[in-house]
């Protein structure tokens, strides 16, 4: 098992160093650097910007000194428009939000996904089957973009119930409706997967030998039938992960929560190429060692794998 | 030495059995599909859709770039959907037919889509079939580079590129291009593995044909019921995508116009009273994913029937 976890790592800390390293060619790269405007700068008031931000520096002195920042430090050096900020501020502005309702988020995708499938497939083809299925049809033509403003205008602007955005410190009337926005999607698909994945466990033969010894329904269901039938939802939770992150940006956006994904944006508009950076090189991590999560519990789950 | 009694029963039976004409992979594939009616149905309107996007122009009455000043301000009561005026579909803010600007949308969503499966279609297969065919070595390299580009944001990076190359359509097709092979070279190889052991693979093999030749005549046509029934599935999410970003104000750019950019506007009126703004390409996107999941469903089950 260590030296499965060991393999891993010996994976995802290159492709960190790797994404870290490309995003910082893409930016070096890019034609015009971030000062240049409609309105030229004089040359000298333009050396000395650079000067200060290091942009006079050798590429090879540059790439060095931001990967050093970054992998040691987690720094991830100054905002390009905002003179007084760090990208690190806006990162620990922003975060802790988007952390706060995708935590919320992926609980609710995971919980009521896996609990909609196990019971779609134990009570197949009643009408509680094909109101999960009509659920996770429904879900999957709803991405977040859609579904946001759809739940704006029903529970905002009709019914009246819920603020249609604002953070308000993470009162619970005002994250109702970005974890759903967020989760519903992904909690559709859990769903299916589960309950496709269950059917197909009860069919084995060990559980028909569960069933012949006479356990009782719940018991061959938690004991025996709900582990195999984890696998591939578990499988399923890295690619999970990352589409909610990327949906985060768009919570953001409609619900005006503060989240990371507002910055984000903006800053994608004003060319603030080290905040995109920075954000960017955040999620790739936060990605990569979930995925690395997601690896060594399969292999902990399932006895069968070879690590 | 003639052949014994046994022997020419056994060909005699083969004759009779060649007169009973036998069903092709795809006509059997072909009746399958026929007899989903979700899916012919969601063919059908995908059709329909498809020629609104090419011809729908043709009925608009006005361009879509044209802006109508004197609705600027007042399209709430003046853009309302009508047949009167010619606006179909109504207005948006800017006083500008909604119709045609739906219609360009279906365009370039149906595009971006299509752009994105045959990328996967031409890319990936090759890719997964090279790599499960060679085997070894050069595939557990090349398989493990699709995974590592699979645990990146993807989103993210293109959002980046985006800004450092400049918006545009072009760069849009290219971050597509860029993901959309991954899943495809996975499910390739994997049907690769499956089909090189078989006879005609090896007799390929003994009579010398070029490796490149035998992927390229014997593997990759045998891959095709697969690639094409996730090539299907692919195009929705390739369209989810590209509306993601174009919801950001990053994708398609003004006065061009994509479903997700038509949606986000639609979404920042909604308390303008102008709910058609949001409505008409709503509708129409969902009904373009809806359709696309339902003939991938169909022709899953229909070429590939153990899977189900």
């Amino acid at each position: 098992m260590f030296a499965f976890i060991a393999r891993r790592l010996a994976v995802a800390v290159p492709t960190l160093l790797i994404l870290v390293i490309l995003s910082f060619i893409l930016m070096y790269t890019a034609p015009g650097g971030p000062f240049n405007s409609e309105r030229p700068l004089p040359p000298e008031v333009l050396a000395n910007i650079n000067a200060k931000y290091g942009l006079d520096q050798p590429f090879w002195k540059q790439i060095a000194t931001y990967v050093w920042g970054v992998t040691t430090q987690f720094d991830f050096g100054p905002s390009f428009q905002f003179t007084n900020r760090s990208v690190n501020d806006i990162i620990a502005q922003g975060f802790p939000v988007t952390l706060t309702y995708g935590a919320y988020s992926f609980l609710v995708a995971v919980l009521v996904g896996v609990s909609l499938g196990v019971a779609a497939a134990i009570k197949q083809n009643t009408w509680l089957d094909y109101l999960a299925v009509g659920i996770t049809v429904g879900a999957q033509v709803l991405p977040n973009f859609v579904l946001g403003p759809i739940l704006i205008i029903i529970f905002t602007l009709w019914l009246g119930w819920l603020p249609g955005g604002g953070w308000n410190g993470g009162q619970w009337e005002y994250v109702v409706l970005p974890v759903i926005a967020l989760s519903t999607s992904y909690m559709a698909s859990i769903a299916r997967i589960t309950r496709s994945s269950m059917l197909e466990t009860l069919n084995t033969n060990f559980i028909r030998t569960a069933r012949a010894k006479g356990l009782s329904t719940g018991r061959v269901i938690w004991k025996h039938a709900l582990k195999p039938t984890m696998l591939p939802v578990l499988s399923y939770l890295g690619p999970a992960f990352v589409g909610m992150i990327t949906g985060s940006v768009v919570v953001d956006i409609i619900f005006s929560t503060g989240g990371i994904g507002r910055f984000f944006v903006n800053s994608a508009f004003n060319r603030d190429y080290s905040v995109i950076m920075g954000i960017t090189i955040l999620v790739g991590a936060l990605t990569i060692f979930f995925n690395l999560l997601v690896d060594v519990l399969y292999a902990w789950i399932d006895p069968k794998i070879r690590y | 030495m003639y052949p014994n009694k046994a022997t020419v029963e056994v060909l005699e039976q083969a004759g009779h059995m060649a007169e009973v004409r036998g069903r092709s992979l795809w006509a059997d594939a072909r009746s399958r599909f026929l007899k989903n009616k979700a899916a012919v149905a969601s063919m059908i309107v995908l059709l329909l859709v498809a020629l609104f996007a090419l011809f729908g122009q043709v009925f608009a009455q006005w361009e879509r770039d044209f802006i109508d000043f004197s609705l600027i301000g007042s399209n709430a009561r003046q853009g309302v959907p009508s047949f009167e005026t010619g606006h179909y579909f109504g207005t948006d803010a800017s006083g500008r037919d909604l119709y045609a600007r739906t219609v360009q949308g279906t365009q370039i969503s149906l595009m971006v889509g299509l752009v994105g499966a045959m990328v996967a279609v031409i890319v990936g297969t090759l890719y997964g079939a090279t790599a499960g065919y060679i085997g070894g070595r050069t595939d557990n390299l090349m398989m493990r580079t699709v995974d590592i580009l699979m645990s990146i944001p993807f989103m993210f990076v293109l959002i980046l590129m985006l800004v450092i190359f400049g918006r545009s359509i072009f760069m849009l097709f290219l971050g597509i291009g860029l993901i959309s092979w991954l899943d495809m070279a996975r499910i390739a190889r994997g049907q690769t593995l499956t089909i090189k052991n078989k006879e005609f693979v090896e007799v390929a093999y003994a009579t010398g044909v070029h490796p490149a030749k035998i992927i390229l005549r014997h593997i990759v046509p045998n891959l095709l019921g697969i690639v094409i029934v996730y090539a299907t599935l692919l195009v929705p999410s390739m369209i989810i995508f590209e509306s993601f970003i174009s919801f950001l104000g990053l994708g398609v750019q003004e006065p061009n116009t994509s479903l997700g950019a038509l949606i986000s506007e639609g979404a920042a009126n909604v308390n303008n009273q102008v709910p058609w703004q949001l409505g008409f390409p709503l509708v129409f996107f969902v009904i373009i994913i809806f359709a696309f999941f339902f003939v991938g469903d169909g022709l899953r089950d229909a070429l590939d029937p153990k899977d189900r």
